[in-house]
Parts: structure tokens; sequence; C-alpha cells
């Protein structure tokens, strides 16, 4: 039972990672570039940019000028096929951004780049023609039309681009098909609830067949059972038709569960950008550690930032049980993990299996490794690290996809890590039974 | 008490102004809307006047139910039987005449201020006028430019009923959720697909209860056109007054009520119908 567990375990971690590096292969095309980015509300705006090029901060230029920075000079880069997303609380400008990659807000400064054509220098033609083709939107609160049927409301992006009946209303359906609303066609928006409110949206979206996707608070409205139900369903949308994504959410989960990469931002700034896990590990300012504090952190922490990389090793046939036990008199441990001369990962030996071993004075640690113990790859999570325990008193191998050796995760790191307690808080707690 | 500035006189420069230099173009105007208002009197007394009852009791049916259709024939008759079918006729062409011109006017203004917030800033106050002015001064440019007839009863009317066209235009694309109209922006909607697409279709309940309230206005109006001959209800309501004849004046003061209920009530029935 235990070995039939830790091979599927395995299976699915050399999936994990094959899907991963195809992923991270694809990801190389830059699709959206947005360079210096600014935006000013208010009237003064050359002032006001002027001065924030001097280095003002916003709340001088606010009181100089009467000009509030929507967004002050951002710069990043959206990946063909990536979930981009962009998360911040009210008001910290990410809806601003978004609406620039459109120009439904118009840049004071700065450009936008999709597939290195400008969309900033864009007369308002064009502007349209980008609109219509390229990318679509999703919002927070759906804006269907009230009049319009399901169909004639997932048709109306192309109902805008000129398309005639019988075309827009066969791709409609195809996207309704696609979010599962297939039988609703006929509904008027009112008659649905929330949720499928919004599926029309995104089927709406989808019907363009546009390459990117906008999506503005797209299921903040909604209530947390539906939401997760869409989030499920855009993951598996964007698997198969790999869209890029830009999302704007105020709900750090959300971004996490969703994003490649996640923007976090505050008062018009960029704090920091980076996957899930840059940002819970390192976070880049007080303001993210403030947010990533309050994360659930089993479900991102992977095994590779929670290893410890190039243990004590015992080398098979280099080191027989003396040696072993010699390294774990040296290091204090108790256990210690067994590879072949290509750091090939064999098994665990156990202290007490080493002693006996070497008072048998066998020649190598063969007839002691614990070989069936699991194994996992860098980027599995802590919350699927946790039921491996069960499985095994030895700490958990992180290997590569040669099965080479690059670190393990002991078991108390694991716990510690899963009951959310940080090294600071567990001394703390030790100090105290101390005390006592 | 002696005048300080004297207003009335611009106004009166103005007015003079206006009728010299624009003659053709009111008398243009005013062979067009008498020959649209006869021509409408015309078709309605030439029909007999059970077909006239039947076609507004079934549009009364289809739009308004049983209550109202019921309503509807039972007024007509009553009007017809009191011997007011003809004034009624003629006031009737005179109101939608009226009204349809008013609407011509009042949507895209009100349109205009919706969208454009000097526009609004200017209409806003003029709407304030019209509609607060005393009605009886409107006949008296209405006459200076168009003599007396159906055509300055009919301009005294619109420029009375339009104002809540106007308003209630504006309040209807006012209210448009911006949430839509930023959808059909982002899917590259230009303004003019986000006019017929999405605000008007969204604004037509509104419109149609300004619409409503300017058919009311017009009737009310219409009344007081009677003393500038416009013909109709309006001016046997006059001549009731005029010779202190009670039975003609409620009579034919009654046929104007029966008129509005009915106008009203058709029309509430198309704002109902678009819920």
């Amino acid at each position: 039972m235990s070995v039939f567990t830790i091979e599927y375990a395995e299976c699915d971690v050399t999936f994990r990672f094959i899907s991963k590096k195809i992923k991270m292969n694809q990801n190389r095309k830059v699709k959206i570039k947005v360079e210096d980015l600014t935006i000013v509300f208010g009237r003064q705006k050359k002032l006001a940019l002027k001065l924030l090029n001097d280095g003002c901060s916003k709340k001088e230029i606010l009181e100089k000028t009467g000009c509030t920075i929507g967004i002050n000079r951002a710069n990043f880069e959206i990946f063909e096929g990536e979930f981009f997303v962009i998360m911040g609380l009210s008001g910290s400008g990410k809806s601003t951004l978004l609406r620039c990659l459109n120009r439904l807000n118009e840049p004071t400064m700065g450009k936008v780049f999709i597939n290195d054509d400008d969309i900033t220098s864009k007369n308002n033609k064009e502007l349209l023609q980008v609109r219509r083709t390229e990318m679509s939107m999703v919002f927070q609160k759906f804006g269907l039309l009230p009049h319009h049927t399901v169909l004639t409301n997932a048709a109306f992006g192309l109902e805008i681009r000129g398309e005639d009946k019988s075309s827009r209303e066969s791709k409609a359906q195809k996207a309704l098909d696609i979010v599962g609303l297939n039988g609703f066609e006929q509904q008027f928006p009112i008659q649905l609830s929330g949720g499928m409110q919004q599926r029309v949206g995104l089927a709406r979206a989808l019907a363009n067949d546009p390459e990117v996707m906008l999506m503005d608070e797209a299921f903040s409205a909604l209530d947390p059972l539906i939401k997760t139900e869409m989030q499920d369903q855009l993951l598996d949308l964007q698997d198969t038709l790999q869209k890029t994504i830009v999302f704007i959410t105020h709900d750090l989960d959300e971004a996490i569960k969703l994003g490649d990469r996640i923007v976090i931002m505050k008062d018009g700034i960029i704090e920091q950008i980076g996957t899930a896990e840059d940002i819970l590990t390192n976070p880049a300012s007080d303001y993210v550690k403030a947010f990533v504090d309050k994360v659930d952190r089993k479900s991102i922490i992977t095994a590779g930032s929670l290893m410890t990389e190039k243990p004590t090793l015992v080398r098979f046939k280099k080191d027989g049980p003396e040696g072993a036990l010699r390294k774990m008199r040296t290091t204090g441990l108790e256990i210690l993990p067994v590879v072949d001369i290509h750091d090939t990962f064999l098994g665990f030996v156990h202290i007490n299996e080493v002693i006996q071993a070497a008072k048998r004075k066998d020649p190598t640690v063969e007839s002691i490794i614990h070989m069936h113990v699991p194994s996992v790859s860098k980027d599995v999570t802590v919350e699927e690290m946790l039921p491996l325990i069960s499985e095994t008193r030895s700490p958990i191998a992180v290997v590569n996809d040669q099965n080479r050796l690059l670190g393990i995760v002991t078991q108390t790191s694991l716990i510690i890590e899963a009951t959310k307690f940080n090294e600071e808080q567990i001394n703390e707690l030790k100090d105290k039974a101390n005390n006592q | 008490m002696s005048k300080i500035i004297d207003i009335g006189q611009y106004i009166e420069v103005a007015i003079n102004w206006l009728t010299e230099n624009f003659k053709p173009l009111f008398d243009f105007i005013k062979h067009t809307g008498n020959s649209t208002i006869i021509g409408l009197e015309w078709i309605f007394l030439a029909i007999p006047f059970f077909v006239v009852i039947g076609v507004f009791t079934g549009l009364a049916w289809w739009k308004s139910g049983k209550g109202v259709a019921v309503t509807t024939l039972l007024g007509l008759t009553l009007i017809y039987m009191m011997g007011f079918w003809k004034e009624t006729m003629e006031t009737l062409s005179l109101v939608l005449v009226a009204t349809a011109t008013a609407l011509i006017l009042s949507v895209p203004l009100g349109i205009w201020a919706a969208k454009n917030k000097l526009a609004a800033k200017i209409i806003r106050p003029m709407l304030d006028l019209m509609q607060t002015m005393p009605a009886f001064v409107y006949l008296i440019p209405a006459v200076l430019f168009f003599s007396i007839g159906k055509v300055p009863g009919a301009f005294a009317t619109i420029i009375f009923a339009m104002p809540p066209a106007v308003r209630l235009t504006t309040l209807g694309i006012d209210a448009v959720p911006k949430d839509i109209v930023e959808a059909a922006r982002a899917f590259g909607a230009t303004n003019r697909q986000i006019l017929f697409k999405v605000e008007l279709p969204l604004a037509m309940q509104t419109i149609l209860a300004g619409i409503n309230q300017t058919i009311l206005l017009s009737l009310s109006m219409v009344v007081i056109a009677g003393m500038i001959a416009a013909g109709g209800l309006g001016e046997r309501v006059l001549e009731g007054i005029n010779n202190l004849d009670i039975g003609l004046g409620f009579e034919s003061g009654l046929s104007v009520v029966i008129l509005a209920i009915i106008l009203d009530r058709i029309t509430q029935g198309f704002v109902q119908n678009k819920k």
C-alpha cells in the first residue's frame, strides 16, 4: 500500500515538473510590455509629471498641483500564455493600470506594447480595431445588457465588430458551450445567478477569440463557493486555450491560486513582481509582508524552498556503516540520505541499524537502506508533502527529474511550516516551556 | 413704479428681428405644419367614428389590458354622443403633431445634455424657463411668427411640452450603468454604437415616461392654444367661459379629460411593456 502511494506521488511529481517546464518554455515570448507607464489625474498634468520626475512624493504633488498620481512609472513584461495577476487593495491603482492596456484610461506618460505594437500611439480607429480583435475584457459587475438574451450578450463583441448574425451566433454558442451554459441561450441575464452571469461575461470575452484577456476583479462579486468553482474553471480553460490573461484581484489567495506571476501594487507603485513563492518567501517590502502573513503558506511553500541543500550524504560503496556512523556523530543527525556516485538518490539509513551493521562488520550499507521512501520534486507544496509524513520516519528527499538528490526536507521543518509557526515563535514557545 | 431695466424692450427687438429676417422660414414651417395637422384631422374625420374608436380600443387592449380598453370604448363613445367628435379629433391631431415635433427636438437635446456637461449647463436653465414661464406668454411670439391658427398653437404647445422629454432622456441616459457602457467600449464600440446599442435601449423606459408627460402637457396646452384660434376642444372650452355656459364648458372640459386619460393609459402601457 505504502509503495503504491509513493509511486503515485512520484508519478504526479514528474507530471507536474514536465507541465511546468513546457509552460516556462512557452513563456519566453513577450506579449505585453509596459514602459514607464504613468497616469496623472487632475488638471495640471504637465507640472505634476515634472515634479514626479524631480522625485517629489505623491503627497507633495497633490499639495502643489491638486493632481493625483494614479500609476507611478510602472514597468513590466507579460509573456505569451502567462496568467498575470495584478494585486492590490482598492485605490492601489490596479484597475487603472489594467485599463491602460486597452486605453480605457489614457496614460499620461509611458508606453504599452502588445506584440511589439505600440498601443499608446494608435489613433482612435486603430485603437477600436485593437479592442475588437486583440483583447477582450471581463468585468466585476459583469456589464451584461439586460435587454439581450444570453446568446446575444455572448455575441455582443462580434456584433460590435460587424460580423453577420449567423457567424456571430455560432461563435457565441461555442463560447457558451465552453463555459458550460449550454441550454441557457434564450434566458435573460436577470434570470441567472451571479456565477452564471459572469460565465456569460466570460463567454462574451472568449467569443471574440482574443489573444489577451483582461479580467477586472472578475470573481470578486461572487460568493466563495462559486468563486472557487469559477477559478478552477478558468485555470482549466487557460490550460487548453493558452490565452494571455491579465487578472486583477484584491485577494492574495486568489492571486496565488491563479497567477503564474503576481504584481503587488500600493498607491500606484509596483511593490513587487514575482511568482507566488518569490513573494511569500522574499517579500520586497513591509507592505507586501503584511499581506503575505495572512496567507495560508501550506499551499504555496514548496519543497524547493524548504529543503536543506547539500545535506550530509552517505555515498554508497564509498562509505560503509563505519563511515556513515562517523558522519552521524559529527553532524548529530540520526538519519542520513544515501546516494550513488552520480548523486542518484537511493534511500535513507537510520542510526540504530547503522550501529548493528557496523557490529556485523557489513562492507556496505546495502542491507539497511530504507529504499521505499517518498521523494518529491522541487515544486511540490507543503500541503502535498504532509500526508507523506505518515508513510515514513525518514525525511523527504527532494530530487530532480533524473532522481538526483537536491536536498532533504526534515519532518520537523515540514510540521513547523504546516502549523504556520515560524522559527521565532517556536523558540518563544520553547523558552516559555523551559522557564516554567 | 418706474422701470429701471427694460428687458422686455430687448426681447421685443429680438422677436421683431427674427420675424423680419426669418419670414420665409416661418412661412415654410407654417405651411408644412398646417398641412400636416389638417391632413391628420382629415384622416381622423374621414374614417367612420366607430372605426377610430375600435382602433383606439384595440390599441388599449393590446398595450394596457382589458380595463383600459373598456374605458377607452366608453369614453370615446361618450365624446361622440356629446357631439364633440370633430373637436376631439382636431385636438388629437394637434396633440399628435406637437408631441411628435417635441420629441424630434427633445430626445436629441436630452442625449446632448447627457453627453456634454457644457450643453447640460446651458440647456437646464432654459428648460426651467420654458416650464415655469406662464404658458400664455408663448402665445405672443407664436402669433408674431405665425399669426393665428393651428401652427402657432402647436408652436406654443411644443415649447411648453418639451422639457420633461428632454429631462427624462438625459436622466435615462445618465442612469445607464457605467459598467455596461465601459464593457461596450472595451469591446471596441464606437460612440454611435454605444448610443444605439446600449444607452438608448437601456434608457428607453425613462424616455417613454418623458413622452407620456409630453403628451399630457400638450393636451393641457392645446386648450390654451384655443385662444389663438387653434381650434378643437380648446375653442369650445373658451366659448363656454366667454358665454358663462356651464354645460358647454363642462362637456368640452370632460372631453379633454377623457382624451387625456386614454392617451396617458395607452402610453403608460408602452412604458410598462418595456419592463
